[in-house]
């Protein structure tokens, strides 16, 4: 069975700006894929040469299995784009833009279909409202909605929550595992990291047109992340110490593979003469993750 | 509503300048029908062109230069703003080929030009008697006229990137070829160096052949009008379908 997607030796070049460079990339069918990176790393580069908005100066694309380019046609109606930019048409209500959006993928009689995204979106009440007169975060589901009206396997979405209240985002996501559970390939690309975090079951890093990172969330935070003890004495905390954890306005942090070190640190710090005034612990995240991978290491030095 | 990628975009098209119809469709009739009452006043009874009075003349120029007009700024300004607003994406990531797209926007455009026309001419029928000698005429020149500046609005559209861009496109050629093609005044009627510069001018042809529909008399054969039409709707479709199969500026 074919890969979801499937991006082999992909690159781009605008210019002067190597926007892809050799990208190699699989998500497989049902996953939910993130893809990171700061701001023009390529993430939205890669996801509009999937779309066929951007055509890549070499490698191959395919939404399971089908040529983005050679097999246009069954690529792109296999596939859901939600834009990164809030775009809308002024001139039709939120049902006539759903519906004509449905008519370009050849489904007639999808008012049902348009009807349980409404609902699932809350937009119900909104149906008949022009465009112009709703919220930013009302357009926003409007995209959403317009990405999931051909009903496609394989659901990209960039960035989709940028700007937009926590009732939209509980909606959103609620909607969207919904749909990873019933098979739908989910790609996200997201700067809240949590987010990706709690979604995300693989990721895959960018970073200036490259591959940085790639693996199960739960390998990345194991491997570049780790559990931490944050904590505030009245005293001069031990050399030892020092050297293996990091001060930032009064805390330090001290990094730890296992729960059974912590005794032997707080053990080292009261031998010092230090009494504690605050202690908490750290755990794994992906924003640590991110950071330690886009300052340059990789995946082979933290192994 | 039909369900495809050409007929939706069709679809979407006509729609979209029939919600502005004041706009689109109200405003050029009335300036078409402000052009009788001015020109009708002032040269009426004065000038007869191919013995025909000049209002009853005058009817079909205008007719033809609405088509034209409405054709050319139906695919420009929708295109324009769908690259401006960034709400062309809805219509490039379905699987809509360049073919299709080529045809719902030219086929919109006809039809808007077809609809502002026939305002024009409900409008300005009952100022003169007209005749319909050879009505085919008249539906071959709109229909092709129509077509040809529906398809330059496309390769308009997808050039400029800017309104402004839009408007020189506009202003300084779209306008000078409409007004310079003898909707006003017979080229018969010109000196001789002029008479040679109009007939470089392919609206003057569709116009002259559009004209021809209605009094059966023309300043050139309807055959040669036909063939020099025909001709640029085959080198603009050309060219505008080699824009698209490219993406030029639309699939970077």
């Amino acid at each position: 069975m074919s890969a979801a997607i499937r991006i082999q030796q992909v690159s781009k070049r605008f210019g002067n700006v190597q926007a892809l460079d050799g990208i190699d990339l699989e998500v497989q069918r049902g996953e939910f894929f993130g893809l990171l990176g700061p701001n023009g790393a390529g993430k939205t580069t890669l996801i509009s040469a999937l779309a066929g908005l951007v055509r890549a100066d070499a490698g191959n694309l395919s939404v399971m299995g089908h040529d983005v380019q050679s097999d246009y046609r069954a690529a792109r109606r296999l596939l859901g784009v939600v834009p990164q930019e809030l775009v809308f048409d002024p001139f039709f209500t939120v049902r006539e833009s759903l519906k004509i959006q449905s008519g370009y993928f050849g489904m007639g009689d999808n008012d049902r279909w348009i009807d349980e995204i409404l609902e699932n979106l809350g937009l119900t009440s909104k149906a008949n409202a022009n465009m112009r007169m709703l919220s930013g975060g009302m357009k926003r589901r409007v995209l959403v909605a317009q990405a999931l009206v051909h009903r496609p396997p394989v659901i990209v979405l960039d960035e989709p929550t940028a700007g937009v209240d926590v009732e939209l985002r509980q909606t959103l996501w609620h909607f969207i595992r919904r749909l990873n559970e019933a098979g739908h390939t989910i790609v996200l690309t997201t700067h809240y990291l949590e987010e990706a975090e709690n979604l995300c079951t693989r990721i895959a890093m960018l970073k200036a047109g490259r591959v940085v990172a790639l693996d199960t969330t739960a390998n990345l935070l194991r491997r570049f992340s780790v559990h931490s003890l944050r904590l505030r004495t009245d005293g001069v905390m031990p050399e030892e110490l020092t050297r293996q954890g990091a001060e930032n306005g009064g805390w330090w942090s001290l990094p730890f593979d296992g729960f059974d070190e912590v005794e032997p640190l707080l053990a080292k710090i009261r031998a010092a003469g230090c009494s504690l005034k605050d202690l908490e612990i750290g755990k794994p995240d992906l924003e640590e993750v991110f950071v330690r991978v886009m300052q340059g290491q990789s995946q082979g030095q933290l192994n | 509503m039909r369900y495809g990628g050409f007929s939706t975009l069709l679809y979407k098209e006509v729609l979209r300048f029939w919600k502005v119809g004041s706009q689109t469709v109200g405003a050029p009739v009335l300036t078409a029908l402000l052009y009788l009452l001015i020109f009708s006043h002032v040269l009426e009874g004065h000038v007869k062109v191919h013995g025909v009075i000049y209002t009853a003349f005058l009817i079909p120029g205008l007719v033809m230069m609405s088509v034209l007009q409405n054709a050319f700024a139906n695919s420009s300004s929708s295109l324009i703003q769908s690259k401006v607003t960034g709400n062309i994406v809805f219509v490039l990531l379905p699987p809509i080929s360049y073919l299709e797209f080529f045809a719902a926007y030219v086929l919109a455009s006809v039809v808007r030009g077809l609809v502002v026309g026939t305002g024009v001419l409900f409008a300005t029928f009952w100022f003169a008697p007209l005749t319909f000698a050879e009505p085919w005429w008249i539906l071959v020149f709109a229909l092709m006229g129509g077509a040809i500046l529906g398809s330059l609005g496309v390769i308009a559209g997808i050039w400029a990137d800017k309104f402004d861009q839009l408007a020189a496109f506009q202003n300084f050629l779209i306008m000078p070829l409409t007004f310079l093609s003898g909707v006003f005044y017979s080229i018969n009627s010109l000196p001789p160096f002029w008479q040679q510069v109009s007939h470089w001018n392919p609206v003057f042809y569709m116009i002259d052949g559009f004209r021809h529909g209605f009094f059966g008399v023309s300043d050139a054969s309807p055959w040669l009008s036909l063939a020099v039409v025909g001709t640029c709707l085959a080198v603009l479709t050309t060219l505008t379908l080699n824009l698209l199969k490219r993406g030029y500026k639309l699939r970077a």
